[in-house]
Formats: C-alpha cells, sequence, structure tokens
C-alpha cells in the first residue's frame, strides 16, 4: 500500500512536469519559432527598444528556453526574484511569475478565482451522478418501457446539446422570461449561502445536463449487464427482497466502472467549467484562462494549466485509491 | 489444444509455394467480410431511428456542399449587410422572429442585417469539414499507434499507453484553445477561413486520437493470441504483414464505429472552440461564432441564438443515431 502511494506520488509529479513543460512549450517556444515576441506582448507594441530591453532582463526572456523553464521551476518551489540592475521584484513560492497584462501576482489572482469553480464543479458534481445514475438504474429496471425510452431520448438529447447553447436557453427561459432566478452570479458560500445557491443553480443544472446524459447511458448498459449475472439470481433466488438485490448487489458492481469514468471527466469537466463560466458571466479559473489566452497573457495560462493538472492528478489518484474500497478484487500493487 | 493437426494440415498444403497460403488467406477474409457486412446491413436497414439519422446526415452534407448554389437560390452573401431590416436604436431585426420573412428565410444578424440562412450554410461547410477529417485524423493516428501498442507491447505499449492516458484525462480544451490561439492565421497561403479549419483539423484530430487508440489497443491484445494470427506467424509472414492483411480487417468494424462516434464530439469541440472565438475567424460564419454573437442578443433576439444553436443539436444528434445504430449492427453484444 505505502510502496504503491509512493509510486502513484512519484507518477503524479512527473505528469505535472510534463504538463508545464508542455504548456510552457506551446506559450513560450511557439511565439519564438513564429516569430513574435513575449516582451512585446508584455509592454505593447508602442514600446521604446530600452524598456523593451530592460523587461527582456528582468523576465529573463533573454535566456534559452530550457533555462527559463529551469527558473519557472524554482520560482515554483522556492520564489524567484526579478532583477534588472537595481530594479529586483521578489516573487514568493508558489511563484507563478507576474501577469504582462495587469501586473499582479498571478499566484494570488488564480488563488481567488478558485473558489468559484471549484463551487461550480462541485455543485454539478454532485447533481450530474445523483441524477445521472437513479435515471440509468430506472431505465434499466423499467427496460422496453415508456419511461425507459423518455429516459434514453432525454439522455440522447442531452450529450447532444452543446452547454453554450443549453446555457442561452436557460438564462432566457429561467431568468429571462419566467424571472424565477437572480442573475447567475457568484456570492461566496461563507457570505450568503442562499444567494450562493440560487446563483449557481443553474450553471450547475446546465453543465450537468450534459454529463448525467452520458452516466444515465452508462448505467443502464452496466444495470443491464449485470442484471444477467449469475450472482444477481441467486441473490434473488434466496429470496432477497429486490431492494437488497439492486441496491446492494447490482449497483455495486454497476459503480465500480462508473468511478473510473467520474476520474477521466475531471479534465473535460474543466472544459465544461471554461464555457459555462463564459455563458454565465462567472469569474473563475475558466473565464480567467479564456481572458489570459485572448490576451496572451502567458503567466495567467501557465498558472491555469498547472492548477488544472494538478486538480486532475489528485482527483485521478483518490479515484483510485477508491476503486480498491468499491471493489475488494481490486489490488492496489 | 487443436494446434497440432491444424497446423500440420496447414504446413502440408502451403508447403510448395507461398501463394497458395496467401489465397487461402484472403478467400476466407472475403467471405467472412461479405457475411459480416450483409448481416450488418440487414441489421441496420431494420433500424428506423439510425436510418432516420444517415438521411439527416446526409442532406446536411449535400446542404453544405451546394452552398453557394443555395445562397444564389434563396439567400443574399454572407457578407453583405442588410441594414434596411434592422431597427437603428436597439440594433435588433425590425420584422419578427428575427427578422424571418420570404426574403431572409432564417432572419437576419442583429446589428449588421446579415443573412443567417447563407451564413448557416457556409457554416456547416466548416463545420462538416472540421468534424469530419479530424475523425479521419484521429482514426488514422489511433488506429496505427494503437495496433503497434497492442501488436509490439513491451515498452512501446507503455510509452503509447502512457501518452494515451495522459491525452485522456488533461484538459484538452486549453490544450486546444492555447494551441489554435498561437499558431499564426494564415498557413500555406491559403485564406483565414481554411487556413484556421486545417489548424482545427490538425488539432482536434490530434487531441482525439486516444479514444480509438485504447480501443483498437484492447482488441489488438486480444486478436494477437488467435489462431489465425499464430498460423501466419507460423508460414513465415512478416509484422507488417500480420498487422495490416490479418489485424487491420478484423478492427475494421470497430474502428468504423469509434471513427462515427467520434464526429459528433468533434462537431461540439469546433463549435465551442469557436464559440471562445479561437475557430473559424470572423466575418466567416461559424456556428459556434453566431452563438457567441448571441450572447449579446439574446434577450432581445432569441431566434439568433436558436437557429445555430438548433443546427449544432441537430447535426449532432444524426451523427450520434446513426453511430449508436452502426454499433448495434457491427457489434450487437456492446448494445
Amino acid at each position: 500500500m505505502l510502496s504503491y502511494l509512493i509510486r502513484r506520488i512519484v507518477n503524479a509529479v512527473i505528469t505535472l512536469l510534463v504538463v508545464t513543460m508542455v504548456t510552457f512549450g506551446i506559450f513560450f517556444a511557439v511565439p519564438t519559432i513564429t516569430g513574435s515576441d513575449p516582451a512585446l506582448l508584455y509592454i505593447g507594441k508602442t514600446a521604446d527598444p530600452a524598456s523593451l530591453e530592460g523587461i527582456r532582463t528582468k523576465l529573463g526572456l533573454d535566456d534559452p528556453i530550457p533555462v527559463q523553464y529551469g527558473k519557472f521551476l524554482k520560482g515554483l518551489v522556492a520564489g524567484r526574484d526579478y532583477a534588472n540592475g537595481a530594479d529586483v521584484t521578489h516573487c514568493d513560492a508558489p511563484c507563478l511569475g507576474y501577469s504582462f497584462k495587469t501586473e499582479q501576482e498571478v499566484t494570488p489572482l488564480l488563488i481567488s478565482d478558485i473558489p468559484v469553480t471549484l463551487s461550480l464543479a462541485i455543485g454539478a458534481a454532485i447533481l450530474w451522478v445523483l441524477f445521472g445514475v437513479a435515471t440509468g438504474v430506472l431505465s434499466a429496471l423499467k427496460r422496453g418501457t415508456f419511461l425507459d425510452r423518455a429516459a434514453m431520448t432525454g439522455a440522447l438529447a442531452g450529450v447532444s446539446l452543446p452547454i453554450y447553447f443549453t446555457g442561452q436557453l436557460a438564462l432566457l427561459i429561467f431568468i429571462h422570461e419566467l424571472g424565477w432566478l437572480p442573475d447567475a452570479a457568484y456570492t461566496p458560500f461563507l457570505e450568503d449561502p442562499a444567494g450562493w445557491f440560487t446563483g449557481l443553480i443553474l450553471p450547475w443544472v446546465t453543465l450537468a445536463f450534459l454529463f448525467a446524459a452520458t452516466y444515465a447511458r452508462l448505467t443502464r448498459a452496466n444495470m443491464l449487464e449485470t442484471l444477467g449475472e449469475d450472482y444477481i439470481r441467486t441473490a434473488r433466488s434466496k429470496g432477497l427482497p429486490e431492494r437488497t438485490v439492486i441496491g446492494k448487489h447490482g449497483l455495486r458492481a454497476v459503480l465500480t466502472p462508473l468511478v473510473t469514468v467520474f476520474g477521466l471527466d475531471f479534465g473535460t469537466l474543466l472544459a465544461g467549467a471554461i464555457l459555462t463560466e463564459q455563458v454565465f458571466n462567472l469569474r473563475g479559473l475558466g473565464y480567467q484562462a479564456l481572458t489570459a489566452i485572448r490576451q496572451n497573457d502567458l503567466p495567467v495560462i501557465l498558472g491555469v494549466t498547472l492548477i488544472a493538472a494538478i486538480f486532475i492528478v489528485v482527483i485521478n489518484l483518490i479515484v483510485d485509491l477508491l476503486y480498491s474500497v468499491i471493489d475488494p478484487r481490486v489490488r492496489l500493487g | 489444444m487443436s494446434i497440432g493437426p491444424e497446423a500440420s494440415i496447414t504446413d502440408e498444403r502451403s508447403a510448395p509455394t507461398d501463394d497458395p497460403a496467401a489465397e487461402r488467406g484472403s478467400g476466407e477474409k472475403a467471405i467472412a467480410g461479405r457475411s459480416l457486412k450483409q448481416i450488418a446491413w440487414r441489421r441496420l436497414k431494420r433500424d428506423k431511428v439510425a436510418l432516420a439519422g444517415a438521411v439527416v446526415v446526409i442532406l446536411l452534407v449535400i446542404m453544405a456542399i451546394l452552398a453557394p448554389v443555395l445562397t444564389r437560390l434563396w439567400g443574399y452573401p454572407i457578407n453583405e449587410f442588410h441594414g434596411d431590416q434592422i431597427d437603428p436604436t436597439i440594433q435588433t431585426p425590425l420584422g419578427a422572429y428575427g427578422g424571418i420573412s420570404k426574403d431572409f428565410l432564417l432572419g437576419v444578424e442583429p446589428g449588421s442585417g446579415r443573412d443567417i440562412f447563407s451564413r448557416i450554410l457556409y457554416g456547416a461547410q466548416t463545420t462538416l469539414v472540421v468534424a469530419i477529417l479530424s475523425a479521419l485524423v484521429s482514426t488514422i493516428l489511433g488506429g496505427l499507434l494503437g495496433l503497434a501498442a497492442g501488436y509490439l507491447g513491451g515498452w512501446v505499449d507503455s510509452v503509447i499507453s502512457r501518452v494515451m492516458d495522459f491525452l485522456l484525462a488533461f484538459p484538452q480544451l486549453l490544450f486546444a484553445i492555447a494551441l489554435v490561439s498561437v499558431l499564426p492565421d494564415d498557413l500555406f497561403g491559403l485564406d483565414g477561413r481554411w487556413s484556421r479549419v486545417i489548424v482545427l483539423i490538425g488539432v482536434i484530430g490530434f487531441f482525439g486520437w486516444p479514444y480509438i487508440g485504447r480501443i483498437v489497443r484492447g482488441q489488438t491484445l486480444s486478436l494477437r493470441e488467435r489462431e489465425f494470427v499464430e498460423a501466419s506467424k507460423s508460414l513465415g509472414a512478416r509484422s507488417g504483414r500480420i498487422l495490416f492483411k490479418e489485424l487491420l480487417p478484423n478492427l475494421a468494424a470497430p474502428i468504423l464505429v469509434y471513427t462515427t462516434l467520434i464526429i459528433p464530439t468533434n462537431i461540439l469541440t469546433d463549435a465551442a472552440l469557436s464559440f471562445l472565438g479561437v475557430g473559424i475567424p470572423p466575418p466567416n460564419p461559424s456556428w459556434g461564432g453566431m452563438l457567441s454573437d448571441a450572447l449579446t442578443y439574446y434577450t432581445f433576439d432569441p431566434m439568433y441564438m436558436i437557429i445555430p444553436g438548433s443546427m449544432i443539436f441537430i447535426t449532432v444528434l444524426a451523427f450520434n443515431l446513426f453511430g449508436d445504430g452502426l454499433r448495434d449492427a457491427l457489434d450487437p453484444k456492446a448494445r
């Protein structure tokens, strides 16, 4: 168990290094190849050559890319100093550099965005797991009935609907036409739990709908397969009530593959978060990432990617550990 | 088990030359292939929902191909402004339902008064080209790398599998946005629209290959141990021959199914990228771009959001229905 954990953590660190390397490559190496200058991005096209040179020295943009990457990693672990002669700026660990556009430190900027995206993601995840699994199980039990067909048609529609369309429809119907909800907005939970809930309910439902559809289809297929297994027949012939057969014996086997999918979906969830935050105008990590990409704000993009990667790696580790709890046949090693 | 006697029979038969073995191999495949195709085709013909999906897909493709003709017949050039159709104070179309009339079949764009009908048609062109060609890129990459991983095993397998896991778990959209936004606007001397199409095909195709690669790898792993591969090996067939003549035909069905099923995902990704402003550059029309513009106007002119949104929905649904039907027809166990 301990050696497994250590191996997984080493793997996770390697993965994170690769992610930062790839992102770093995309944003610092590709512009160099295609001939655009990061220093120009930082200071604007009107800058005079002297201040441009100053920026270049201060941010270390004259160094070869691997050296720049090394400095970035050092900043992450131990903090770093940006120096141009006497002009020194210190940036504490974990240092992600300074935004090219607002000149703010990236780390606090992103940390303030995390609660928004996390609220969005967790709320949506709870909704989609509950709703998706329930629909799938019901559909499998009532196979071939009207309910099953209606649910599966709904699920297929759900997989085929883009968030940026359903989101706008939801905004139009529930906020603009019916006026049931206030505008979608993020209020910190500790300040106003009710406001937090009503402000986020529409983004949650929109984001969850897409995933719930996939989960419903998957749960249904797995449930049907499981119901055909011998041990279910055994459980039934022992005279166990149907509730126990489905809830205890059936659902357990159904959940195992779902847990894997759940772990994998966090990458997709982030993509969903970018789109959802865009539609509902929520200032989270996804919104920040997009703004940064549009403005070529390299340090911010790098920071968001790194945070997303850490999030996904950690979730996947948790999922793999959970796996052995749910399915005792799985041995970690 | 039964390898002994069978092997001796094959040995006798193929002893004189290599040719009979080749003929026998291809003959066997032809019979098996035909019958599977026939069974699948019969199943598919009975599946009305899948056929409906196929019909819609074909209609959409025809529409996209005939876009210039249809525009001349019933529309206006994509970038022609019609200020007379727009309310000058609030910038929304004058007519009801987004300005739908017999001149403007799907109404006009708020703000500029451009014809939505022709913009939808031209948007279909880029969306379908990007979605289908990127699915091909994913299939080729995924097929080759999946085959290599499954057949060669060892370190090749672990490297490819690790890369696949990595790509599957990571925020692809973020990387895609990043990549598209740093690449230059025009490539290979093409205009902004088609050079961006090429970039999108490359990026979406690249991020899609692990989905197919995983399936091909898994299937290859189990096929590799089957008797016909062993037979082929014992006849002295080279790896290339075993991979492409023995294994690949057996993988055709799953590859076909997953290529079809990856197209709708690609349509959504393509539209998402355009929605986020890194897809097809304006003023060229794209469905995602229209939805992005609609964010400004949806409260006053909901039709401008509903039309491209419904187009995406219909297209994706049609491909999904057809793909599901194809999967059920080719592999009823997967149902």
